[in-house]
């Protein structure tokens, strides 16, 4: 009957401690969403005069979107490529750390994997071009020699193997530890109920994996590719250390003509450009940065929608 | 009569046999694999030095070798879905050594191209006035140092408050934004990074601006979201409990989070800060945009060109002087260096967290 | 240093669920108080309203009153951060600080506080408080260990030294015993009996037994009904409770018949 609201709707009195504290603490939110505003801002900002430049202006092209499509489909054939390569060996990693070594193994093995990630990107380069690429060359005459009517081994074949299927090689290697990573963690987290209840089926190891581990990290098999995808797309230095570019568009491999990729022709052309040429390379990274915002994305979207469903978090 | 009947039932006598066979299904010897794996060695070693095969074609054909031989004879023995068993063990088991021989022979071959470039002057002088021989890395260990502590400097602060707040203070839509917007600034390629740190200061110091502030701030934003997310993931493994025991004593949340808080997830952190500092301090293509290149000696981040590591063995690479045997050997150096900075790093990282870390009893 | 709570017309929300409904209840100082009842039915939640722990939830509020010998304890200039020096907790899991040793966690309240203490008054509160709790013989030799090498009865012994460390005029235990063997319940129990002299002591248990052991006055909680609040069925001498309760539901609750 007496009952009043006493508490509710006015805040309580807060210690000056901690108003300050979570000022701050929110300040740094808010940093990272201007830092982040910024980043579209002062690219869209800097790259606009690239769209209507003067066909004159542009290096090589007629128009912004003749020079920005080769490159786009460069990055997007190295990466696919990249993924192809990795997607298989990384799930077989990850099996193997997670369910056939030794169990006091499985930590250290983790850990040579992730020393893979930790590599910087420029010495896969040098390891691209000095130790790969040469040791292709083989391969690469092989397949011109023998399966050329295939439209990806037309030939000829590169002498040097610096050729897009080496930056495939090279980008697969990179990207295997972040699949393998993703991987690994859900394959570890497979309810052990599960894996029991498959096991006392009288199955066999691998009709185990099938039935209980594979259905339930189907979906971080997926997010796990789609982030590495993003890793491969923007990938740089190792690109411009390894590929040969001459701008083109073509299926072809293992030749000496290769399509550029967006970081790499950005890398290359960056130290010596001028004038509108700056405004065009930045608008080319304004394209990366779309693409790889979008795969990242999708690869967000679909962890977040497992974690809806399986309840776990 | 009817008793004995009921104690030995005839189905229950025929069952027990049956199923004591069942147990010994037939079974390969532990060592059929491994002597199958051993001719199937012998078997590629022999094509690789008496036909002369080259090496990669006699690993393929011992490897399918193996693969076939293995699932023939234990489809033979064991049935079907015990030799799809062991043709997978060995699918996925190749499958890790094919991850770690990129490693291996990436390792080996920095150490040893590498080494022979390692001396006093190496990291002592550098590529001022040098064409040929000599030279060293000096400037760039020096712009590297500089740019990455001043990363880590702007880094470290905001990215460890973004945690605080979105573990500690955050719920409502701006929390979500901002972790959904680390996750976007997660996948950022590092040259758009650095591209965004030329497009901010271009607007302030005109065309073709170069400086190794520039690079600090290109590395930071690949490296806050790194320490956010290791921060967050810190602090979400500190009990509630410990924050409530504070809160009943009553500490005033920011005490309880500075004092009870941050101290218990602090090795944890630390580690993914040293982490994070790995990663960036290894980046070339942001720092190429806008720190440059240059062959002096500059602690001046605020003014002109810095040379950094990675730069350094790409440019070395790209242009390296004559005769190029010089500039190729500085390249692997430099990367051997880099290499030991990084490893280092990491592995510095893994004893923090090791040695560190609060002990609980579970 | 004991004080009495005066509990009038409380509603408990969090947002817009009704936890809690009207509660009325005087609490005595200087003796035990025991809530009892079933899972769920809210008792919890209501001991922590009593130093308004449950605002660490957000979107949890109270409606009606709280008197701490006359003063308004939902008034809108009281800190709450000053409301829990006051009233001290205990939790249902023993909850050192990992980070510290046991002596630090003794004196945690001050320390956290950055209240400047000399060695030797440090040193003095850690014994003092450590023998309330019953626990100085077994830990005074290892006082620099970390308070989690401790057992579990030992570590929640070491919670209640650091609550009564700080001198508080009200102590809350939330299930104390439930996550301890019968050996360190015990000793728990014994210490209750010790501390009622200074303190008032309000303690939620699910052990009938405890409650009939340790408490003066026992409060009877249930739900009203599935997804309704928690109400207080009934309260009084904890021999009255348990031997002839008014309610049909205490007796049920009581003889085990539910719950």
């Amino acid at each position: 009957m007496t009952s009043h609201a006493v508490e509710g709707t006015p805040r309580p009195p807060r210690r000056l401690g901690d108003r300050v504290f979570s000022s701050l603490v929110t300040a740094a939110g808010v940093v990272i969403l201007i830092t982040l505003a910024g980043v579209a801002l002062f690219l869209t900002y800097e790259g606009l005069p690239a769209l209507t430049a003067q066909a004159a202006e542009i290096p090589g092209a007629d128009s912004f979107r003749a020079y920005a499509w080769p490159l786009v489909y460069g990055t997007l054939l190295a990466a696919v490529l990249a993924l192809l390569l990795a997607v298989p060996v990384s799930i077989g990693v990850a099996l193997f750390i997670s369910h056939f070594a030794p169990r006091r193994l499985a930590s250290t093995l983790g850990y040579l994997v992730d020393l893979l990630a930790a590599v910087p990107s420029i010495i896969y380069g040098l390891w691209g071009i000095f130790f790969l690429a040469p040791r292709m060359v083989p391969l690469y005459e092989w397949l011109a020699g023998h399966l050329s009517w295939i439209p990806f081994f037309a030939g000829p074949a590169s002498t040097t193997g610096r050729t897009i299927f080496t930056v495939g090689i090279v980008l697969g290697v990179m990207v295997l530890p972040i699949m393998t990573s993703i991987c690994r963690e859900i394959f570890l987290q497979t309810p052990r109920l599960h894996e029991e209840a498959a096991l006392a089926l009288g199955a066999t190891r691998w009709e185990m994996i099938r039935m209980a581990v594979f259905p339930y990290g189907r979906s971080g098999i997926v997010s796990g590719a789609m982030l590495a995808l993003g890793r491969a797309l923007g990938e740089t230095i190792a690109v411009a250390t390894v590929l040969s570019v001459s701008g083109v568009v073509s299926l072809n491999l293992i030749s000496n003509t290769n399509p550029g990729t967006i970081a790499a022709n950005i890398a290359l052309k960056f130290p010596e450009a001028s004038g509108i040429e700056v405004n065009i390379l930045i608008a080319t990274g304004l394209v990366l940065f779309v693409i790889t915002f979008l795969v990242n994305f999708l690869a967000r979207a679909i962890v977040g929608r497992r974690a809806e469903f399986s309840g776990a978090n | 009569m009817s008793s004995t009947l009921a104690t030995q039932p005839p189905p229950g006598e025929q069952a027990t046999p049956k199923f004591t066979a069942r147990l010994h299904s037939p079974q390969l010897p532990r060592w059929v694999p491994w002597a199958l794996l051993a001719g199937s060695v012998a078997v590629g070693l022999a094509l690789h030095f008496m036909v002369g095969w080259g090496r990669a074609l006699a690993i393929v054909v011992a490897w399918l070798g193996y693969m076939g031989l293995l699932v023939t004879v234990s489809g033979r023995v064991e049935g079907r879905r015990k030799a799809k068993d062991r043709l997978a063990t060995w699918l996925v088991t190749t499958a890790f050594v094919l991850a770690l021989l990129p490693l291996g022979s990436l390792l080996w071959q920095v150490v040893s191209n590498g080494l022979p470039a390692i001396n006093a002057g190496f990291l002592n002088s550098s590529m001022r006035n040098v064409v040929g021989e000599g030279g060293g890395i000096f400037h760039a260990l020096w712009g590297t140092l500089i740019v990455t502590a001043l990363a880590a400097l702007m880094s470290i602060p905001i990215g460890l408050a973004t945690g605080i707040y979105l573990v500690e203070y955050g719920n409502g839509r701006m929390a979500r934004w901002i972790t959904f917007l680390v996750d976007v600034m997660t996948g950022i390629p590092s040259i758009v990074a650095g591209l965004f740190a030329y497009a901010l200061f271009v607007i302030f110091f005109g065309e073709g601006v170069r400086m190794g502030f520039g690079g600090a701030v290109a590395l930071s934003v690949l490296m806050i979201p790194l320490v956010v997310r290791s921060t967050e993931e810190m602090l979400k493994l500190v009990p509630n409990e410990l924050r409530e025991a504070s809160y009943a004593l009553g500490v005033p949340k920011w005490r309880t989070i500075i004092k009870v808080v941050l101290p218990t997830a602090i090795a944890g952190i630390i580690t993914g800060i040293t982490i994070a500092i790995a990663r960036v301090i290894g980046e070339t293509a942001p720092l190429l945009i806008i720190c440059g290149s240059t062959d002096s000696v500059n602690f001046n981040p605020f003014d002109g060109r810095m040379m950094t590591l990675p730069v350094f063995i790409y440019s070395q690479y790209k242009n390296p002087g004559v005769p190029p045997e010089f500039g190729i050997e500085r390249a692997w150096g430099a990367a051997l260096v880099l290499t030991v900075i990084v490893m280092t790093l990491n592995l510095v990282a893994r004893l923090i967290s090791y040695y560190f870390s609060p002990k609980t009893k579970a | 240093m004991a004080k009495s709570i005066d509990v009038s017309d409380l509603n408990i929300f969090y947002g817009d669920f009704c936890a809690v409904e009207d509660v009325t209840i005087p609490i005595a100082a200087r003796s035990v108080t025991a809530f009892i009842g079933p899972s769920g039915c809210g008792k919890s939640t209501f001991l922590r309203s009593l130093n308004r722990m449950h605002e660490v939830i957000p979107g949890a509020r109270v409606e009606g009153k709280i008197l701490i010998d006359g003063a308004d304890l939902y008034d809108p200039e009281v800190d709450p951060v000053e409301v829990r020096r006051q009233i001290g907790m205990v939790f249902q899991r023993p909850n050192p600080f990992p980070t510290m040793s046991i002596a630090e966690n003794v004196i945690a309240g001050m320390r956290l506080n950055s209240r400047k203490l000399k060695k030797a008054e440090a040193a003095e509160i850690v014994e003092g408080s450590l023998r309330r709790a019953n626990l100085w013989t077994e830990v005074k030799d290892r006082l620099d260990k970390p308070g989690s090498s401790l057992s579990g009865g030992q570590q929640q012994r070491l919670c209640i030294a650091r609550a009564i460390a700080v001198q508080p005029q009200v102590l809350l235990m939330d299930e104390p015993c439930s996550a301890l063997d019968p050996i360190s319940t015990t000793a728990i129990e014994d210490l209750i009996h010790e501390l009622k002299e200074d303190y008032t002591i309000v303690i939620v248990t699910h052990n009938m037994q405890q409650a009939a052991r340790v408490s003066a006055t026992t409060a009877f909680f249930n739900l009203a009904g599935v997804g309704r609040p928690g109400q207080l069925i009934e309260y009084g001498p904890t021999t009255k409770i348990f031997t002839t309760p008014e309610n049909e539901s205490t007796e049920a609750y009581i003889s085990g018949r539910f719950g």
